[in-house]
């Protein structure tokens, strides 16, 4: 994606598009602040003092092999951990000037700011108008007309109104996979929030589907901080800014995402970029 | 000479497994055959019977002539109020177990409990009802008939719901969460529609399995030879003018036995063939 | 609050946000408490039976004792009950009823998972599962006018002669073919628990990996060697399980055994002859018994019968739990 466009502005990220331009003249602000947090499964300790900035308006993407804490990490920005129990999160995860990890914090409203989409998608067993409309109608009392605006704006965004116009009553899970996980991006959307989560987003996609999913990231992020859990590494070279790379629970290296995947400032991170364990 | 000797223990071993083999079979058929027998019986000795009368005319006294309406009336009413008491509960409890309550230790000994419910006599029902609510009252009636029935629907109900909760993922749970949404629409409005196919299909089964019940009925709503809409008072049902019919001398007796029996075993296998479609289109 | 909630959703006021919050706080306790209410509701039904029966019984076993379990007297005119002859129907007829019942059961097991075509397995399946749900009322009419009379004119006659001759058996197998009897209501017993036993002894077979199987047939085994030494062993507590359920079936079946049994208290030395069960003894007695000591006494017998079924059920349920924990590692 971002090799699509050849106007070269900085030396630092040879491939800028007009779009990224203007972000990056944004002064850089950070969204929500991961600061020495815990995690706990039990008595394990999934998560060692992790600390980490997630930056407004800007794809930061979490790298690392299976079971490095990636996703418990994720999963503690919405505290998803909280429907379970014997989980728990210790330190603080600053959001709006507020400890997110706050046993006062308002789960509902949390999540309705902080949205997530899943490794498979999870279309609600509804028509594909209504998968939209449930998370609208949960805080918002509004008429018809603007429902259906919201609908049709949400599906737009998420680039799926076009494929689906004609069967909005029709059963989500009649959709194919690409499409059921644009129809779950759409429905994090539909609700306004500030941050997407996006739990390896493509890993249950084919390619096509999957370049899609990653066009719809790169275009969303002038209006949402994104973070995305990834397995696949040419997938967070393309549409991050940041990398984290994790590794047993503890987060190795942060930073630009250019910058991690070519000078890595640590052994561990290179040996896993270049493929030597994983 | 080695080979020889292991061709005799392997024709051994293949004939007796032959004759085994032959055993399963048998006992399959046999299986098959005793279902054909008495659904075989039960059209031959109750389709005679079968008329408009059946639908129409009250329970005749010995030696008359008459039909099964009171009793069918009964029956329908008290199924319709043991399910619709015994529902609900079920699908609260089943939802506790699934939802709120995963492996906590209420969950654990309520499953272990509804288990043992499910499958208990249902003669110790029939005498529980008529501890608690005929001795109460002083008389039998429609009401403790079905709940007794209720009693007998519940358990079948909370482990159904318990069971397609359970099958519902995960992910879709935190998906609905993750947009803000309270536990409650969560549970309402996805969980439940997820689990539809499921759960209806437990309460057919539930329905099926108190239709053709008869020990709890026995002391709790009695019969009446009569046509009785009185809830209060004891109610003719289909089982026990049967079991009565039956036993009797009577032949017009025994013959209405006859076709109230394949009115009911028509009636249960239908639910169950019924609830068999939908549970195997919503795997499918 | 009001902080957040005007940001998670810019286009309403603060109040609609603020009302929704309390709306859905006050349904997620509604649902909540209701729903461990009913759970808490389930628990205390058991209690209550339990309860209700023992206060039920109180008087019977006030007034007899421990004699009320031996005794084999059952006199409504003298008002003397005793509980031996009903233990001893109960137990004989589903004891009967398991000798016949295991065997088919897994007959038809062996047959579904190891012999039967593929298109047919499911309907077979389905078949013999649609016992289970024929109404128990059916089985005795059935049990009454068929077999019983079949039994009376070509089965008992040929055992009588049989073992005529035969110690122990002869005494087990004498006397007049009544038709209905012990032995009627465990054969009728043996029918209604065999799609009980047959459905888990199938889902057990089931569930042992394909692989194991293969590597027995590998090494030329026939098809019963493979059944016999590695799917039974390996399947062993689920279908001693399955075999538990059937028989807390057995034990608490009421209307088939009512039909078919005689109706007689007495301790018959032949099988052939009629008995009574716990179950049957309540179900033609019940609206009949006049004194409280009467009713009572057949409260005991619903006691002693649920006490009995729980216990085997209790069994069941935990040997089927111990297998799933086992799968679930």
């Amino acid at each position: 994606m971002t090799d699509s466009n050849p106007s070269a502005v900085t030396a630092k990220k040879p491939y800028l598009s007009p779009r990224d331009f203007e972000a990056h003249k944004r002064p850089l602000t950070e969204k929500v602040s991961v600061r020495n947090v815990d995690f706990y499964y039990g008595d394990y300790r999934a998560l060692k003092s992790v600390t980490m900035p997630i930056y407004d308006r800007k794809v930061t993407a979490l790298i690392g092999p299976s079971g490095c804490g990636k996703s418990t990490l994720l999963r503690i920005f919405n505290r998803m951990y909280d429907l379970y129990p014997k989980q728990r999160a210790e330190g603080e995860i600053i959001f709006e000037d507020k400890n997110l990890l706050d046993p006062k914090q308002d789960l509902n409203l949390l999540r309705a700011r902080i949205g997530m989409v899943f490794q498979k998608p999870t279309p609600f067993p509804m028509s594909i108008y209504d998968n939209i409309a449930f998370g609208i109608r949960l805080y918002e009392k509004i008429l018809k007309s603007e429902l259906d605006d919201r609908v049709e704006s949400a599906l737009k965004r998420a680039a799926l109104w076009d494929e689906v116009k004609d069967k909005l009553g029709q059963s989500g899970l009649g959709l194919s996979g690409g499409q059921q996980q644009r129809l779950c991006i759409a429905r994090s959307i539909a609700v306004r929030p500030e941050v997407l989560l996006l739990d390896e987003p493509t890993s249950a996609l084919d390619p096509i589907a999957t370049a899609k999913v990653e066009e719809l990231i790169y275009q969303l992020k002038s209006d949402y901080t994104i973070c995305i859990v990834t397995h696949n590494m040419q997938q967070a070279a393309r549409v991050a800014d940041y990398t984290a790379f994790m590794y047993l629970g503890e987060l190795i290296e942060f930073g630009e995402t250019h910058q991690v995947f070519t000078k890595p400032t640590q052994s561990k991170t290179e040996d896993y970029i270049t493929g030597r364990f994983g | 000479m080695a080979q020889n000797l292991n061709m005799a223990i392997y024709h051994r071993r293949r004939l007796f497994n032959k004759a085994l083999m032959a055993l399963a079979w048998t006992a399959a058929v046999s299986g098959l055959a005793i279902l054909g027998l008495i659904l075989g019986t039960l059209l031959f000795r109750g389709v005679g019977g079968v008329s408009l009368d059946v639908f129409t005319q009250m329970t005749p006294p010995p030696g008359g002539e008459g039909g099964l309406l009171n009793a069918i009336y009964g029956s329908v009413a008290m199924t319709l109020l043991g399910t619709v008491l015994g529902t609900p509960v079920g699908v609260l409890a089943g939802t506790y177990m699934a939802e709120y309550g995963r492996n906590n230790w209420l969950t654990t000994i309520v499953r272990f409990i509804n288990d043992i419910l499910l499958s208990a006599p249902s003669i110790v029902i029939g005498l529980f009802v008529y501890e608690v609510v005929v001795k109460q009252m002083g008389h039998f009636s429609a009401w403790a008939g079905g709940a007794a029935l209720a009693l007998i629907v519940l358990p079948v109900v909370v482990r159904t719901t318990e069971d397609m909760l359970l099958l519902v993922p995960d992910g879709l749970r935190e998906a609905a969460s993750s947009l803000g949404s309270p536990r409650w629409l969560v549970i309402s409005q996805v969980c439940y529609r997820a689990a539809r196919a499921g759960m209806v299909t437990g309460v057919l089964l539930a329905v099926a399995r108190v239709t053709g019940e008869t020990a709890p009925l026995l002391f709790t709503a009695l019969n009446n030879q009569f046509m009785s809409m009185d809830m209060n008072a004891p109610m003719a049902n289909l089982p026990v003018v049967i079991f009565q019919f039956a036993l009797s001398p009577y032949p017009e007796w025994q013959k209405l036995a006859w076709t109230g029996a394949l009115l009911i075993t028509l009636t249960v296998l239908a639910l169950n063939i019924g609830a068999r479609t939908l549970s195997s289109n919503k795997s499918q | 609050m009001n902080q957040a909630a005007s940001v998670a959703s810019p286009t309403t006021t603060n109040s609609v946000t603020a009302g929704a919050l309390r709306r859905h706080a006050l349904w997620d306790t509604i649902l909540r408490s209701a729903t461990r209410s009913a759970a808490i509701l389930v628990l205390l039904l058991l209690g209550g039976v339990i309860v209700t029966l023992i206060d039920g019984s109180w008087l019977a076993f006030k007034t007899f004792g421990f004699e009320f379990l031996v005794s084999d007297k059952w006199n409504p005119v003298t008002e003397k009950f005793g509980a031996r002859a009903a233990i001893f129907g109960t137990v004989a007829t589903s004891l009967i009823a398991m000798v016949i019942g295991i065997p088919v059961s897994i007959g038809i097991a062996i047959f579904l998972t190891e012999l039967c075509p593929r298109s047919l397995r499911r309907p077979i399946s389905t078949a013999i599962e649609l016992l289970a749900g024929i109404p128990s009322i059916i089985y005795g009419i059935w049990g009454l006018f068929v077999l019983a009379p079949f039994l009376q004119a070509h089965v008992q006659p040929l055992l009588i002669d049989t073992f005529a001759d035969v110690p122990v058996l002869s005494t087990l197998f004498s006397g007049p073919p009544y038709g209905i009897g012990i032995l009627t209501a465990g054969l009728i017993l043996s029918v209604m628990v065999l799609p009980y036993v047959t459905s888990v002894t199938r889902d057990v077979f089931e569930t042992v990996p394909p692989v194991l199987k293969e590597s027995a047939y590998g090494l030329g085994c026939t098809t019963w060697e493979v059944v016999s030494k590695i799917v039974l062993p390996f399947t062993r507590t689920g279908v001693i399980g399955g075999i538990m359920l059937g028989l807390g079936r057995a034990l608490g079946e009421t209307m088939a055994v009512t039909f078919v049994i005689g109706n007689a208290h007495r301790i018959p030395t032949s099988i052939l002859a009629p008995g009574t069960t716990i179950s049957a003894t309540i179900a033609n007695e019940f609206t009949e018994a006049e004194s409280d000591l009467y009713t009572s006494s057949l409260v005991a017998l619903g006691l002693l019968l649920f006490v009995i079924t729980f216990i085997v059920l209790a069994c069941a349920r935990l040997l089927l739990l111990r297998l799933q924990k086992q799968a679930g590692k």
